[in-house]
């Protein structure tokens, strides 16, 4: 592999921690300071099957939207300073995702200056049957149940993906990478990769790269944002600085922000994000590597900025994770508001009556969940006796594999307004949404079977 | 003496499936022995009871001066299955928090941690 060029710091900055995100992250990183690239993570667990979903009714469709507006605020920087930007925006629709940016770029005469590489491979929906018949049963790795069980009610189905095709597709030129269902931690190894020329058996280095992608994969959650250490003292949050991981070739990187930006980055709000959605911390199993948390050593080194060291990684698995999404019934959610005096024991009498309605109804349901926000709905029985609260929201839940059922359920909370307890409120926003569950159905699949694909379009 | 978790350490919790992990982490460095020694899972697992529907798992952080712990059956099914306000296991840091650790009063001292503030009588139940 032949380094892009011989830089011996390489900056990623994360300006996107997920699809919904701050529309402004990706502008302010470019242009706050010094960056060498952009990365952009899109996707959650259940992102790709709202993409499947939207892809289904328009061909064209199928990608984070998003993406193209951030792509646009961000051209100048690509074209004119030759920031390059790693993005999986793809989501089920790459090549679609990848048109989009053109057509954006041709608006502003820029078309021709975007290398757009292209990841495809991930999506395994069209081979699902042929897998399962070769022998693949994709079982569930939380119950052990084969996908067979649920097979006509799947919406997605995509392999994680690692650094390789996007290291591939830098290599040809690419100053725009879009993929699809990569793992959210190779958008970021993948260019320290690239300009380091660090091998596909260099645990230690690959590793070190993971640790980098998933302290900023999350945004501004690893630079100040949900941050609960000395929390108060965390300045101008509402400019708060997204991440910027500056990487040595060494695998050591910094972690740190635009100056002038709100926020904080330290040792506290590294640690802090590093333990977010943790399992075992010796084995971070990604597509590339096997990273040990328990290598990771962190140091203060200036105002907002943390050395990341000492990082070890290990051989990686023989299979890769797939997410398949499947629809799994239908549920809603309704609210109102009890005041005081005695709020709780007002919102309790009226879950009671509606729990009664709903028997008398005769409706079934697999789940009815009664929360009582403002006293208990998060933390439970571990908060003890109340005083006499000024309010508590009476939260009701239903999820049943009927969505009539469901659907009676949403009609039986106002009328609660006129006929339940007293000094009710708070019903404004109408009648409670029924929803379809899509699921997710985390499953392994051997890693031989899952063909990537790169192509760059110029 | 008493001592307040939520005085001694911080805390982020997040989801996989129906799994809540919690990374407890010392405010101190000098502090983390006194978590590592007596946050154990069987504790957790008590202060977690009638919440969470499976077992606790535990795993040493010595590095970062943290222990992560993986509730299982936290979260109603997890993800979109899940109906609960926290359906992502986001505030279980918090919840982790309110635990007390009893310390012998000499290792209480060396270590300078701050005592648990003193109950306020109950108020009366509404």
């Amino acid at each position: 592999m032949t380094p892009g060029n011989r830089k011996s710091v390489v900056r990623v900055a994360g300006g996107q921690g997920f699809w919904g995100d701050s529309l402004d992250a990706p502008r302010q990183q470019v242009e706050g300071g010094a960056v060498d690239y952009l990365m952009l993570d899109y996707l959650a667990e259940v992102t790709m099957s709202i993409l499947q979903k939207q892809k289904e009714r328009d061909p064209t469709a199928g990608y984070a939207r998003d993406f193209v507006g951030a792509m646009e605020s961000v051209l100048p920087a690509v074209v004119e300073r030759g920031v390059r930007v790693i993005a999986n925006a793809g989501g089920v629709n790459p090549p679609a995702c990848a048109a989009a940016v053109r057509q954006m770029a041709a608006r502003h005469g820029a078309a021709d200056r975007l290398r757009i590489g292209v990841v495809t491979g991930d999506d395994l929906l069209p081979r699902l049957d042929q897998l399962i018949e070769a022998g693949h049963p994709l079982r569930n790795m939380d119950t052990g149940e084969p996908l067979s069980m649920v097979r006509d009610r799947v919406l997605s189905a995509n392999a994680y993906i690692g650094s390789a095709p996007i290291v591939e597709a830098l290599e040809r030129g690419a100053n725009v990478v879009v993929t699809g269902r990569s793992t959210d931690t190779a958008l970021t190894m993948a260019p320290l990769r690239y300009e380091f020329g660090w091998g596909a058996e260099d645990w230690d280095r690959l590793a070190a790269g993971i640790i980098a992608g998933h302290i900023i994969e999350c945004g501004a959650q690893c630079s100040g944002g949900n941050c609960l250490y000395e929390w108060r003292s965390i300045p101008d949050l509402a400019n708060v600085g997204y991440p910027i991981v500056e990487g040595s070739a060494d695998g050591t990187f910094v972690v740190t922000k635009h100056a002038g930006t709100g926020g904080r980055v330290s040792t506290h709000t590294i640690a802090e994000q590093l333990l977010y959605e943790m399992g075992d911390p010796r084995s971070y199993i990604t597509p590339d590597v096997v990273a040990d948390f328990t290598t990771i050593r962190l140091e203060d080194v200036g105002p907002d900025r943390v050395r990341v060291y000492g990082i070890e990684g290990r051989e990686a698995t023989d299979k890769l994770k797939v997410s398949v999404a499947y629809r799994a019934g239908f549920k809603a959610v309704g609210t109102l508001v009890y005041s005081w005096p005695d709020a709780l024991e007002k919102a309790q009498l009226a879950d009671g009556v509606l729990r009664e309605r709903l028997d008398r109804l005769g409706l079934k349901f697999d789940r009815v969940l009664t929360e009582y926000v403002g006293a208990s709905a998060t933390h439970g029985p571990l908060v003890g006796t109340h005083p006499d609260l000024p309010e508590v929201q009476l939260r009701v839940g239903v999820r049943g594999q009927d969505r009539a059922a469901v659907e009676r359920f949403t009609r039986e909370i106002a009328p609660l307004v006129l006929n339940g307890p007293p000094s009710v409120t708070g019903f404004a926003g109408g009648r409670p949404k029924v929803e379809e569950i899509v699921a997710y159905w985390p499953a392994l699949v051997d890693k031989r079977v899952v063909t990537t694909a790169v192509e760059v379009l110029s | 003496m008493k001592v307040r978790m939520l005085d001694i350490a911080h805390a982020r919790s997040g989801d996989k499936g129906d799994t809540a992990n919690v990374g407890v982490i010392a405010l101190r460095r000098e502090w983390y022995p006194v978590i590592a020694a007596h946050l154990t899972a069987a504790r957790v697992a008590e202060h977690f009871r009638g919440m969470i529907t499976g077992p606790v798992e535990r795993f040493e952080l010595p590095n970062l001066a943290a222990v992560n712990f993986l509730l299982h059956g936290a979260l109603d099914g997890g993800g979109t299955l899940s109906l609960k306000t926290d359906a992502q296991g986001k505030v279980f840091s918090t919840a982790l928090l309110r635990m007390t650790l009893d310390m012998p009063d000499s290792e209480a001292a060396r270590l300078a941690l701050p005592p648990a503030p003193p109950v306020p009588p109950a108020p009366a139940a509404s």
